[in-house]
């Protein structure tokens, strides 16, 4: 039987990625458009980039929405192993699945109602909004698929090791710093990486929960993108795309990387004994 | 003795400690909003600071969400509903505003409606566009199969809005397919695309396309080739054993990726906002509009325990798939 790739499979492979990702080049290629007009091609150049430089208001939101990301991403880091540890190691407790329900429902939740359920908590608490409450709101969503992530690696690992560690005496914090959490940092890493994208990625809930100087960069490109497209938003969004992508290669790479010198460590130890 | 007891009661108190942080932030920051959510859905419209009534004062402790209770009215529902109440009401009053809200009614019925068949139609063409994508995938040689799967999953670590802006520039009357529709001469004038619903249909499978490839391409990847090569040494064409068993095997793979792309649809606000024309209605539009311009809380939060109600049903069909999955993989 034939098992190599055969016409229809390379054809449906080369649709579908064109479809994926014809947009965003074309986006890309109208960033350095020299004419206005978005769709008509003028010439070569990086203007738009170097008048992104010069638009004050939209490093601002950038510097909002970065220190957003990160502080949401970090603590989100935290809670969510923590919340991953709780699923994965804590057996039975009172209040296990409403638990479970709280970390998978803001998963499929729209952004809508998240973004007005935490808009509404911050009206009744007298909170005013801004930059600390954006930040809370994407903690709570972000650390749920950080959970999610952790916990699916927690299941993946040889649990023998940690009980060996406690089995010789080592109190359970020092067994999660010393045996678990080295285990689990890829998913922990990766987990970090997911929140930091989608905080910033974020604009429905980040619109309901801010306020007043906390504007962030895709509520900024929003805006601008209800007036009509320019070519700024073109450079805007490919230096996103490029940072992501660089970004995602570069992760992969380390973790190919990692994996092949683990490969290859456990081939040495097996030819050894 | 006391030392283990204390030793116990120390790992105890951790135990607590780790299960409680991440309970309480949850408890937090998603349950008790949503709950405030079904209270002011409750509420009234009031011209005040937040504008609803009654609101809770909880220094006053339990007394105020008493009197709150006692004053919750279902009025966000009836204009939802369309019931007979609010057209007994328009009769008994006949006042200009029920007719308003009458038609507010509609708008509301008829976005539920619309965004569950825009969005059930979505995941139709990203299903027909994503099973020979993954199948491709899937029947890739295996060296390469790890950056045919990052590349799928690339562009979903790229910025939603991004996306669905790519897509103005391609569309637009004078955008580059009317331009190069025009130049092949398929058409003779421009199509009309942007700003009506056919654009949220592309916006959706596009932006979607990933969640339906990822499961469909991890079924197919596992499937065990020796039962097609079994086939077609009995004489099943190809067409036949496709329909017979792969299709069939992959099923878990097209509803995990049909819930996957459904449920998010359903109370999608970008795209239909950005792609779609102001007669293009989704419930997660509406929503946006009654809160940010209408300045209507009450009825915004109704639209969204509604908008919930209706996904809940999905939602959990969904996990019990998922569960029935591990099960079988245990």
């Amino acid at each position: 039987m034939n098992r190599g790739p055969t016409w229809f499979n390379i054809t449906s492979i080369a649709l579908g990625f064109s479809f994926l990702y014809l947009p965003i080049v074309i986006l890309v290629i109208f960033s350095f458009n020299a004419s206005r007009l978005v769709t008509v091609w003028g010439g070569f150049s990086t203007k738009w980039y170097g008048a992104l430089l010069h638009n004050q208001q939209l490093l601002d939101a950038a510097w909002v929405t970065l220190r957003v990301g990160f502080a949401a991403a970090t603590i989100a880091t935290v809670l969510g192993t923590i919340g991953a540890l709780v699923l994965a190691r804590m057996g039975r407790f009172m209040g296990r699945s409403l638990f479970s329900g709280m970390i998978y429902a803001p998963l499929v939740m729209p952004d809508v109602i998240l973004g007005l359920s935490l808009l509404l908590l911050f009206v009744a608490i007298n909170q005013d909004r801004g930059f600390w409450t954006v930040m809370l709101a994407h903690t709570t969503f972000c650390m749920c698929y950080v959970a999610v992530v952790v916990q699916s690696r927690l299941v993946g690992f040889d649990r023998s090791l940690e009980e060996a560690a406690m089995d010789l005496g080592c109190p359970p914090v020092k067994t999660f710093f010393l045996i678990t959490l080295p285990l689990i940092l890829p998913g922990v890493l990766a987990g970090w990486m997911l929140a930091f994208t989608l905080s910033l990625d974020d604009l429905v809930i980040a619109s309901f929960t801010t306020g007043p100087g906390a504007t962030t960069l895709p509520m900024k490109i929003y805006s601008q993108v209800r007036l009509g497209v320019t070519p700024e938003i073109n450079a805007v969004c490919t230096i996103l795309v490029a940072l992501v992508t660089v970004g995602v290669v570069a992760a992969s790479i380390v973790t190919k990387h990692r994996t092949v010198r683990r490969q290859r460590d456990e081939q040495l130890a097996a030819a050894g004994a | 003795m006391r030392t283990v007891l204390s030793v116990l009661g120390r790992r105890l108190a951790s135990r607590w400690w780790v299960i409680g942080v991440p309970y309480a932030w949850l408890l937090f920051f998603f349950l008790v909003p949503f709950l405030i959510v079904i209270k002011i859905s409750l509420s009234g419209v009031a011209i005040a600071i937040p504008p609803y009534v009654p609101t809770i004062d909880l220094a006053q402790g339990w007394a105020s969400i008493r009197d709150a209770i006692s004053q919750f009215s279902f009025d966000n529902y009836v204009w939802l509903t369309e019931g007979w109440a609010s057209i007994r009401d328009a009769i008994s009053q006949f006042s200009f505003d029920n007719y308003v809200w009458l038609t507010e009614d509609d708008l509301y019925w008829k976005s539920y409606l619309s965004s569950v068949i825009i969005a059930g139609v979505s995941t139709i063409i990203t299903l027909a566009i994503g099973y020979p994508l993954a199948y491709g995938m899937a029947r890739a040689k295996p060296e390469w199969r790890p950056t045919l799967v990052m590349l799928v999953i690339l562009p979903f670590w790229t910025s939603f809005l991004i996306r669905v802006y790519a897509w103005i520039g391609i569309l637009k009357n004078e955008g580059l397919l009317n331009q190069l529709l025009l130049w092949l001469g398929v058409i003779n004038e421009p199509l009309i695309i942007l700003n009506t619903n056919w654009a949220v249909y592309i916006g959706i499978v596009y932006s979607y396309l990933p969640f339906m490839v990822l499961p469909l391409y991890a079924t197919l990847e596992k499937l065990d080739l020796s039962l097609l090569e079994a086939a077609e040494d009995l004489g099943c064409p190809p067409w036949k054993a496709f329909w017979k068993i792969t299709l069939p095997l992959s099923l878990p793979g097209v509803l995990a990726g049909c819930f996957l792309v459904f449920i998010p649809a359903v109370g999608e606000f970008v795209i239909p906002d950005i792609l779609g024309g102001s007669d293009t209605l989704m419930i997660g539009k509406t929503l946006w509009v009654e809160f940010f311009r209408n300045r209507d809380w009450p009825v915004s939060s109704a639209v969204a325990v509604i908008l919930l109600l209706i996904l809940v049903i999905p939602i959990v069909l969904f996990q019990n798939q998922q569960q029935k999955m591990q099960e079988r993989d245990k």
